[in-house]
C-alpha cells in the first residue's frame, strides 16, 4: 500500500497526484488544500492533475548516513541511497524524491531523463508501503544502463 | 528616520556544551550589557529569538530571558523565524524603538542542541512537511545544500576543490576567533579526505548544530548620546522578506517548486536574492559600498552562491572571487571574516545576532587577528527553512 495515500497511483505506469487550480491553472504537488497560493488568484477550486511521468533532472544528491526518525531504515546494514531533484516541462515544476534502489549518483548527471517508478519505502508485519521514486529512463534494474 | 545604535554585543562561545540554553542566553545577554555600559533595569524591551528543542521555555524566549535576567517589568516579545529567528527578534526590537515606545531593548537568542542531523521533533505529524521529508524521502538538511552544490557543479563547472578551499578559507578565518567552536586549520586536503556526507558535500563541508548564545543592545541615538553610550555602529537595514511566487528553487522542507505555469518566474528575484536587495534598498546602500559580509554557510558550496545573491559578482563568478583571494582577510571584500558556521556550527535562534556581533567588532576595529581594516559597512545575510532568511546591514 502505499506510504501515504493520495499522492501517487500504484499501477504498472505510476503517476504523482497532484492538483490544479481551476481559475489560473497553477498545479501543486502535493496537492494544494482549501486555496490557490498564486498571489493574484483567489482559487479555492482544484482538479486532480496527473503529472507528466518523465522529467529532467534538475541536481541530485545521496545519503551516504542514515537519515534520522521519521525516516525508518529497511532491516540490515544501512545501504546509502540517492535523491534527485526532476524537473517537469508541462508543470514547470521541480520536484523532489528518492532514486530507484540501485542506482547511485554515479548513474546520474544533471538534465537526464527519468522516469516515475514506485518501490517498497519499509514494510511492517501487515503491509509493504511503497513510494514514489525517479529511475534513469531506459534503465534496467540494478544500476545497468539500457 | 533617526538611528538606532548597536550599543552592545556579547556571546556565549559556541560548543557542544550540553547545558541549558538559558545559560548562554544570560551570559550572552550580560556581556552585552556590560560592553554598553547599560544596567540591566535600564532595558525597556526584551526581544528573544525562539528555540524549538528546548521544551516551552523555549518557546517563550523572551520572557525566559527576562526572568532569568531578573523580572524589571520590561516588555517582552518572542519570536520564531527558523534560522531568520534572530534577525526577526532584532527587528521587532528596532520597530520598537523607531516607534518610540523604548529607547533601550536587548535581543537574545541562545540554543541548546542535539547531535547529528537536525530533525523534527518526536511524535507523528503527516500534515507536517518537515516530518514527512524525513518519513517519505530520507532528506536531510544536507540533502537540499548537496542538490544545490551540484546544480553549481553543472551550472558553472565548480569543482569539490572549490567548495574545499571555502571551507580551509573559513578555518583559517575562524583559528583566531575565540568564540568559534571550531579553531583549527583545515587544507583543502583534509577537507577533501572527509567522508562524503550528501555527495558532493562532505563532513567538514556542512555546518555542524551546535550550543551557543549571542546577545544585542539596541537603543536609540538620542538616547545613547545623553548617556554617552558608544553610538559608532548603526543599524542601516534589516530585511526579512518573504519569497516571491513562484519559488523556483527547491527549499527546505518542501517536496517541490511553485509551478510556473500560471506566472513566468523570469520576472521575479529569486529569494537569496532578494533577502539582500531588501536590505540594500532600505539602506541606499550598495555591494560595491561594503567592506564585509557574514553570509550563512550552511555549506561550503552556498557560501558561493552567497557572493552572487548579495551583489559581489555575477552569476558564475563566485569561483573567481575565491580563488583570486576577494574573500579572504585582506583581500577586497571580505566574507566569513568570523569563520562562519563552518567554525560556529549553528545554534539557530543566535546564529543570525551572531552574525550581527561580528560586524560590530569589525565596524568598531575590536576583532583582533581577524580584523578587516578599515572596516565602517557590512551586510549578513542568513536562510533558513519555510521562508525565512533575512539581511542585516551595519554601518559606522
Amino acid at each position: 500500500m502505499p506510504a501515504i495515500e493520495g499522492w501517487f497511483t500504484i499501477d504498472d505506469e505510476p503517476v504523482l497526484l497532484g492538483n490544479r487550480c481551476t481559475s489560473c491553472r497553477t498545479v501543486y504537488f502535493p496537492k494544494a488544500s482549501f486555496f490557490c497560493r498564486n498571489p493574484d488568484c483567489d482559487g479555492e477550486e482544484f482538479e486532480e492533475a496527473r503529472l507528466s511521468r518523465r522529467g529532467k533532472i534538475w541536481s541530485y544528491t545521496d545519503a551516504q548516513y542514515q537519515p534520522p526518525s521519521p525516516f525508518i531504515a529497511p532491516p540490515g546494514d544501512y545501504q546509502p541511497f540517492a535523491h534527485a531533484a526532476v524537473e517537469l516541462a508541462e508543470e514547470q515544476m521541480v520536484i523532489l524524491g528518492q532514486v530507484a534502489s540501485g542506482f547511485g549518483v554515479a548513474d546520474l548527471e544533471v538534465g537526464q531523463e527519468v522516469e516515475l517508478i514506485v518501490e517498497e519505502l519499509y514494510s511492517d508485519d501487515e503491509h509493504d508501503y511503497l513510494v514514489y521514486k525517479w529511475k534513469p529512463a531506459g534503465a534496467e534494474r540494478d544500476g545497468v544502463r539500457a | 528616520m533617526s538611528d538606532v545604535v548597536v550599543a552592545g554585543v556579547g556571546m556565549h562561545p559556541w560548543g557542544k556544551w550540553g547545558r541549558n540554553f538559558v545559560e548562554y542566553g544570560v551570559v550572552a545577554a550580560r556581556a552585552a550589557l556590560q560592553d554598553a555600559g547599560i544596567a540591566w533595569r535600564d532595558v525597556q524591551f526584551v526581544a528573544g529569538a525562539d528555540t524549538m528543542r528546548n521544551g516551552y521555555p523555549g518557546y517563550v524566549s523572551g520572557a525566559t530571558f527576562a526572568q532569568a535576567l531578573g523580572w524589571t517589568g520590561a516588555r517582552v516579545s518572542s519570536s520564531y523565524a527558523a534560522c531568520a529567528s534572530g534577525s526577526t527578534a532584532l527587528e521587532s526590537a528596532r520597530a520598537e524603538i523607531l516607534a518610540g515606545r523604548c529607547d533601550v531593548a536587548l535581543v537574545v537568542g541562545a540554543d541548546t542542541t542535539p547531535k547529528g542531523f537536525l530533525a523534527p521533533n518526536a511524535g507523528d505529524r503527516p500534515d507536517d512537511p518537515d516530518w514527512l521529508r524525513f518519513r517519505l524521502l530520507g532528506a536531510t538538511n544536507p540533502t537540499y545544500f548537496a542538490l544545490y552544490a551540484r546544480r553549481r557543479m553543472a551550472l558553472y563547472g565548480a569543482t569539490e576543490a572549490d567548495f574545499a578551499q571555502v571551507r580551509a578559507k573559513n578555518a583559517r578565518h575562524g583559528l583566531e576567533n575565540p568564540n568559534a567552536r571550531y579553531r583549527k586549520d583545515f587544507s583543502v586536503d583534509d577537507v577533501l579526505a572527509s567522508a562524503m556526507v550528501a555527495d558532493p558535500l562532505r563532513l567538514l563541508e556542512i555546518c555542524a548544530t551546535s550550543d551557543g548564545g549571542a546577545a544585542v543592545i539596541l537603543t536609540s541615538a538620542d538616547w545613547a548620546k545623553r548617556h554617552g553610550v558608544a553610538d559608532r555602529v548603526k543599524v542601516r537595514a534589516i530585511s526579512t522578506v518573504t519569497p516571491t511566487f513562484p519559488q523556483t528553487v527547491i527549499e527546505m522542507p518542501n517536496f517541490s517548486t511553485d509551478s510556473g505555469v500560471a506566472f513566468s518566474a523570469d520576472a521575479v528575484t529569486p529569494f537569496k536574492a532578494a533577502i539582500a536587495q531588501g536590505a540594500y534598498e532600505e539602506s541606499g546602500i550598495g555591494p560595491e559600498d561594503l567592506s564585509l559580509a557574514e553570509v550563512y554557510d550552511l555549506s561550503s558550496a552556498l557560501e558561493l552562491d552567497w557572493y552572487e545573491d548579495i551583489g559581489l559578482c555575477k552569476a558564475g563568478e563566485a569561483e573567481r572571487l575565491l580563488h583570486d583571494g576577494d574573500t579572504e582577510i585582506g583581500g577586497r571584500i571580505p566574507v566569513n571574516a568570523s569563520g562562519g558556521l563552518a567554525c560556529f556550527g549553528e545554534a539557530v535562534p543566535a546564529q543570525a545576532l551572531a552574525q550581527v556581533c561580528e560586524l560590530t567588532w569589525q565596524l568598531r576595529g575590536q576583532a583582533g587577528a581577524r580584523q578587516v581594516e578599515g572596516a565602517t559597512v557590512g551586510i549578513t545575510a542568513n536562510q533558513g527553512l519555510f521562508g525565512h532568511g533575512s539581511s542585516v546591514l551595519l554601518s559606522t
